[in-house]
């Protein structure tokens, strides 16, 4: 126990708190903005802060993944920005069905991802430099995409928009799910834990396996019951939550994960180990641009329109912003898939506790951007704990 | 004598216009711990490049258990047997010893990574190597460079290999753990290994080595039975004064 007390003061004092700074961050910032205005924590507001959540949830989720590698793409705003266009005008001008635009627009986002993949794993340039490129090239690509009126509205009654804006789990399906996943994290944990004694391998005390499903359950059913007292669980967020589960599974427990965090974490180790650095380095960047232009098909649907201020370049910065705050480091290897979701609610509080207390734009820039310097500060500082 | 697991033929590898190995022939056989000594910038490592298909020679054959080979990438090389243990260890820092001892080679259960039995592997490895880590899950990057080396060596010896390849394996080591280290390589011949260490210290590899491969200036420059040669054969052989078998001296070559 005393062991256990000193291991965790040693993280803290060392900054290396994986996901507990984040979620420390968050209820901070839902107590500061709480106590400012008692607006904040209803439920109502709640749920319009997970609809706003879900577009910049999921191309911060792609950064997250860029992120693993040591690499940081700056024109993921750009990309969901022309990605948007595509869906907007395929669909409405071009008299494509909105399913085919919508694939049409992912099939965007796949493609540039194999290109900066590409680029990067032959040439081996930094891609915050050619993304640069790309961000200019995607952008004017944005423009010639929506034309000379610069904006196209989606009709309400698409399922698109239905989707992002109307569409809400039934209280049913939210509990279902949530049984679901707390049997599942209960039932994969006490099966390795029963496994590990099996081998004579350590195991975590029962109580701490117990304590973390309770944990789970407990934060799973506030969240469906809380946000149930108003409009529930929308459904752009659920699947935000579903996909960011989806790549923590796959980062930490597959070989292709491992890969990632490895490349990241020494590319050249990795290619000596027999890692296929390349193929992996081209797959971190698919997915992340995939998921931003999942993100630009998502904010069509939430605006009801694309046009040229979808994917501005604060939104680039926020995403990157909110996958560094939610703890991913910018430093490569090290980071959490559920950095992407901590960081944009904390990200999104931000925002709507500012316009909540009166504040605007401006002010919603400068903390945010204190936040994300903060977070800076603490991953260059967990660095340096560990190399020396 | 058995065939050679592994041979090299007339191995030369060019950076620009210094020739790293010029002409290189080895041969190495099971339950053998071959060193090859030499001053810095000999060629030693370029040489571990090569046999570990990390560096691909310019010219010359390679063959293992008497078959030719291309050893176009560590992976390659690892699946003809062959396992290296690198000079700056090629050690994920931000990963776990038993992450970093399956890297590449990971044992899965259906798509998911089987962290149970890695993790009990790992234990049974390292115990058979005497190796003391203070647990399996700490990243790499937080233990001491004896203890990194050691991991590296257990990761070598994770597909029960033929050939093990380390280069400079001592020079991060304080005295006791060289001498550890040294009958770590006395176990690895009893498991029938055959082994290739590369050295800058005389003393060390003619305590542990049945075989001493002298390269000076990227060419073999002499080649010595241990148990028979003498410090100052050797030693005239490194430096290239008044040694047996001398090759001629290219001065722009190699350095
Ligand atoms: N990547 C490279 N690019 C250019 N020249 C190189 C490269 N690697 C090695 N060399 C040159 O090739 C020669 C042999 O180098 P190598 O590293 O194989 O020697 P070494 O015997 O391992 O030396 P040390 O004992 O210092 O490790 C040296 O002259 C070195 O400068
Ligand atoms: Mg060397």
């Amino acid at each position: 126990m005393t062991t256990l007390l000193s291991h965790a003061r040693h993280r803290v004092r060392t900054a290396q708190l994986g996901l507990a700074g984040p979620a420390a961050a968050l209820v901070l910032v839902w107590l500061v903005f709480q106590s400012l205005n008692p607006a904040f924590l209803s439920a109502d507001n709640l749920v319009n802060l997970t609809q706003q959540s879900a577009v910049l949830g999921v191309l911060a989720l792609g950064v997250v993944i860029v992120l693993h590698v040591g690499q940081l793409d700056l024109s993921v705003g750009a990309l969901s920005g022309l990605a948007a266009a595509v869906t907007a005008v395929a669909s409405v001008q071009w008299g494509w069905s909105q399913w085919i635009a919508v694939l049409a627009a992912i099939a965007v986002g796949v493609v540039a991802g194999l290109v900066y993949g590409l680029i990067h794993a032959r040439l081996g340039v930094p891609a915050f430099v050619f993304t640069l490129a790309g961000l200019l090239l995607l952008m004017g690509l944005q423009l010639r995409v929506l034309g000379p009126t610069g904006s196209v509205n989606v009709p309400f009654e698409t399922w698109l928009v239905d989707l992002s804006q109307r569409a809400f789990l039934a209280p049913a399906v939210s509990w279902a799910i949530v049984a679901v996943v707390v049997a599942a994290f209960a039932g994969t944990r006490w099966y390795d834990r029963a496994r590990r004694v099996r081998l004579d391998l350590p195991v975590e005390p029962l109580g701490l396996l117990l304590g973390r499903v309770v944990l789970l359950a407990g934060i799973l059913a506030g969240v469906v019951a809380y946000l149930g007292t108003n409009r529930g669980v929308g459904v752009p967020f659920a699947a935000l939550v579903g996909l960011v589960a989806l790549t923590d599974v796959a980062l930490r427990r597959t070989r292709w994960g491992r890969a990632i965090r490895a490349v990241g974490g020494d590319a050249d180790a990795a290619r000596k180990a027999g890692v296929p650095v390349r193929r992996v380095l081209v797959s971190a960047f698919v997915l992340s641009s995939t998921m931003a232009a999942l993100g630009g098909v998502l904010a069509t649907g939430r605006l009801a329109a694309a046009n040229q201020g979808t994917g501005d370049v604060d939104l680039t910065l926020t995403a990157i912003a909110a996958a560094v705050i939610g703890g991913t480091s910018l430093f490569g290897g090290r980071g959490s898939a559920w950095s992407a979701l901590l960081g944009v609610l904390i990200v999104q509080s931000i925002a709507t506790g500012v316009l909540l207390v009166g504040g605007d734009f401006s002010v919603r820039l400068i903390v945010t951007g204190l936040v994300f310097a903060g977070a800076i500060g603490l991953d260059a500082l967990a660095r340096r704990a560990r190399s020396g | 004598m058995s065939a050679p697991v592994l041979s090299l033929r007339g191995i030369v590898k060019s950076y620009g216009a210094a020739r790293a190995l010029d002409g290189v022939d080895l041969e190495l056989r099971s339950h053998e711990v071959l060193a090859v000594i030499g001053d810095s910038g000999a060629g030693k490592s370029t040489l571990v490049g090569v046999i570990s298909g990390n560096q691909r020679p310019d010219a010359g054959e390679i063959a293992v258990g008497g078959r030719a080979v291309t050893l176009a990438s560590p992976a390659v090389a690892r699946q003809h047997g062959i396992a290296s243990v690198f000079q700056d260890l090629a050690l994920a820092p931000n990963l776990d010893v038993v992450e970093n001892l399956f890297l590449g080679a990971e044992l899965t259960r259906g798509s998911f990574l089987d962290e149970v039995s890695m993790e009990k592997q790992a234990w049974e490895l390292l115990g058979q190597l005497s190796v003391r880590v203070p647990s399996v899950r700490v990243p790499v990057g937080a233990l001491s460079a004896a203890q990194r080396q050691a991991v590296a060596i257990a990761r070598a010896l994770l597909g029960e290999p033929r050939v093990i390849v380390l280069d400079e394996p001592t020079s991060a080591l304080g005295t006791r753990q060289t001498a550890q280290f040294l009958t770590l390589l006395e176990r690895l011949r009893e498991r029938g290994h055959g082994v290739v260490v590369t050295s800058h210290s005389l003393v060390d590899m003619h305590a542990v080595a049945d075989r001493i491969v002298v390269l000076r200036l990227g060419r073999v420059n002499g080649e010595f039975d241990a148990a028979l040669a003498t410090q100052e054969e050797l030693l005239a052989a490194v430096t290239g004064v008044g040694a047996p078998r001398r090759g001629e001296e290219r001065g722009g070559g190699a350095r």
